[in-house]
């Protein structure tokens, strides 16, 4: 399925390269396929092997905190990059391979909302989108298809979509407790939309349950690109090479991009040359690569004109809000996430805060997870007390998370570290970050409305915890898009404003990052941008 | 005999700790993380991060002369929980490595997985039964009129 580097390959120049093959990258890979162009990606990871994932083991939760942990600084896979994030209250999550993030998320899957793309019209803070939701509507859809998407329609936090959903993940017990309390309140829930298969899907087969999804689906029933994306693009020709980790992008005399170096494997350098050259690393790996892409005329990195590569980094704040029931509920078994509130998503003037965030239900712990969670909250005790706490938390213990919308600010942003390294001898991304008072406000509400909520349904004992520390799943608006070179790094169709053949789909073009998860957004946009890049393939440099 | 990078010693304190950390519970009817056989799992997994183990183990012992002039493992089983006490409260980071490895080995043993109700297995590929749930539940939220925010 995969192939190596060559001399040979690496002296053929691509039509496109794509660099990255995780959300972005192979929705744009196969979207771009059609056009019968010579299309390579490279990928500095491996093409995962799903038999091999910890969900086959039994030692399954063990390895999410060593070779599956989300943590590249924790992982220390030999396809990863140490992050610096020493001056980040939130940590960097990702996974460098063949699917990227997608490997290892929980799959939880909405879309954003109209209002997300016009904050500043609306609310008077960030900017507004160059695009709307209309614009993207058409891509959504189509990326359902590819991913396969379950749910339900008819969600009245939303507008109405034609999207194909599978039916919903079962409600379950933990289901059933919480939403008896959303409905106590009156508040809105609804089951989310994951991209997670509850029917046999395009090959793949259907959610059984396992409970294992942040560690990668061993059924194959959850959508990750690997399995979603990649073999239909592979089938079209499309070249994927892994195991190839570009160090930066070559640019020519009259200022376009020529190519990448990079490093396969074994650590030989080549490079690769190309016509268009598309970014789709995230927003971390994407600053990174343009950073590093300095020369004489561009000793800023490379598209940075505008000064912003690397800034307004927006994660997605996280506080978790769990509560301990008397009734069993479904604790390990099944996808963690049931549904979603967005009772508090759109902006309140009562409120202190501006923007919203959305409730994302958690269906319970499997025994090691409950067992530690426990341990540090100190209500599992060493020594006698231990069995008798454990036995009240374990498949009693359910909540939610707030993702909350993380405002761009300048001053959070990745940089090069000057003196850490990876094992290619590539500058390490450096993050600084820190929590607005926004944030902070809304977080706080989050608390008190997720206690709120969880005492309704009948919760003994509640824990919170914000910033959710190892939670930087989202990496966002770090080359961010808009129609002004001077205050964006690519313009509406994720083309660079300075490198009239380089382009950017991956989380680095948000502009805002609304409250919800941003994976659905990414790849509709990769689309998006792919499907402008083949109408305007007569003139895409002008 | 699991195969181990650590001293004697070293085992003694660990399968000692790891007894005080999760013992044996008669009414439950489970064994303690000491048990042979989790025990042999527990140094497996600590192997696998043996100078951090060592040094938690060192400072144990540190925390133990401090106090009682002696090394750990001469200490007098009466003490050891003041001892082990005040190193989870002077060294915390130390203390949850040793317990998060005794808990994950601990809660894979198929007598422990039994007695909380679960099959001794791995998830995949048999995984689980979730029940449907009463989506009637629904029925009050289908009924609320569409309340996004309009964006012109």
């Amino acid at each position: 399925m995969n192939s190596q580097a060559t001399a040979e390959t690496s002296d053929a120049p691509a039509d496109v390269l794509i660099i990255g093959a995780g959300a972005s990258g192979a929705a744009m890979a196969w979207s771009l396929a059609d056009t019968r162009m010579r299309i390579v990606c490279l990928e500095q990871g491996a093409m995962p092997n799903p038999l091999s994932y910890p969900a086959t083991g039994r030692d399954w939760e063990a390895r999410r905190q060593g070779d599956f942990s989300g943590s590249p600084n924790q992982r220390q896979r030999p396809s990863d990059y140490p992050i610096v994030e020493s001056d980040s209250p939130i940590k960097v999550v990702n996974f460098n391979g063949v699917g990227g993030g997608t490997v290892l998320y929980a799959a939880h899957f909405p879309r954003f909302h109209p209002s997300d793309f016009c904050v500043r019209s609306l609310d008077g803070v960030a900017d507004d989108w160059p695009i709307d939701y209309n614009t993207l509507a058409p891509y959504y859809s189509e990326n359902d298809r590819m991913m396969g998407t379950s749910g339900l329609a008819g969600d009245p936090a939303y507008p109405s979509d034609n999207a194909e959903r599978m039916p919903p993940l079962p409600l379950g017990k933990s289901g059933e407790t919480l939403a008896k309390g959303f409905n106590k309140l009156n508040w809105h829930w609804w089951p989310s939309d994951v991209a997670i298969a509850t029917q046999p899907h395009d090959g793949r087969d259907k959610c059984i349950n396992l409970g294992a999804c942040a560690a990668g689906c061993a059924q194959g029933a959850k959508a990750s690109t690997d399995i979603t994306y990649w073999p239909h693009a592979i089938r079209a020709g499309v070249e994927l090479r892994t195991r190839c980790r570009v160090r930066e992008i070559t640019v020519g005399d009259d200022g376009m991009a020529t190519g990448v170096i990079y490093y396969d494997g074994d650590g030989t350098e080549h490079e690769l040359r190309a016509h268009v050259v598309v970014l789709a690393c995230n927003g971390v790996g994407t600053p990174r690569i343009l950073l590093n892409s300095k020369s004489a005329a561009h000793p800023d990195g490379l598209a940075n004109s505008s000064g912003l590569v690397g800034k307004n980094l927006m994660f997605h704040p996280y506080a978790s809000i769990m509560g301990v029931f008397e009734e069993e509920l479904d604790g390990y078994k099944g996808p963690t996430k049931i549904f979603r509130s967005q009772e508090f998503y759109e902006t309140d003037p009562g409120r202190d805060f501006i923007r919203g965030y959305t409730f994302e239900i958690f269906r319970g712990q499997a025994p090691v997870a409950s067992a530690l969670v426990g341990l540090q909250r100190g209500r599992i005790p060493w020594g006698a007390g231990h069995h008798k706490a454990f036995r009240e938390l374990f498949k009693h213990t359910a909540g939610m998370v707030a993702a909350c919308e993380d405002l761009p600010e300048e001053h959070n942003r990745v940089t090069l570290h000057p003196n850490l390294k990876d094992g290619d001898g590539i500058p390490a991304p450096k993050i600084d970050y820190t929590l607005s008072e926004n944030s902070l406000k809304m977080m706080d509400h989050a608390i008190a409305k997720g206690t709120e909520v969880l005492q309704a349904a009948g919760a003994t004992e509640i824990y919170t915890e914000a910033p959710i520390s190892n939670g930087g799943w989202h990496l966002l608006g770090t080359a961010r898009m808009g129609t002004d070179p001077r205050t964006s790094v690519v313009n509406e169709w994720g083309r660079s404003h300075d490198v009239k053949n380089l382009f950017v789909v991956d989380g680095s073009i948000f502009v805002t990052s609304a409250g919800v998860n941003p994976t659905r957004t990414i790849q509709a946009l990769a689309l998006y941008v792919a499907e402008q890049m083949k109408q305007r393939l007569a003139n895409l440099f002008d | 005999m699991t195969e181990t990078l650590f001293s004697d010693n070293e085992v003694r304190a660990l399968e000692i700790i790891v007894d005080m950390i999760i013992p044996a519970s008669a009414e439950h009817e489970l064994p303690s993380a000491s048990d042979p056989v989790i025990f042999a799992d527990i140094l497996s997994a600590a192997n696998a991060h043996h100078d951090l183990v060592t040094a938690a183990l060192s400072t144990l012992d540190r925390v133990a002369y401090d106090s009682q002039g002696r090394g750990f493992l001469a200490v007098d089983q009466g003490l050891r929980d003041a001892i082990v006490a005040a190193f989870r409260q002077a060294h915390p980071n130390e203390a949850d490595l040793l317990a998060t490895i005794t808990v994950t080995c601990y809660y894979r043993d198929d007598r422990v997985m039994r007695s909380h109700g679960m099959e001794a297995r791995a998830p995949h590929p048999a995984g689980f039964t979730v029940e449907e749930g009463d989506w009637s539940l629904l029925d009050p939220v289908r009924n609320r009129p569409e309340f996004y925010r309009k964006a012109t």
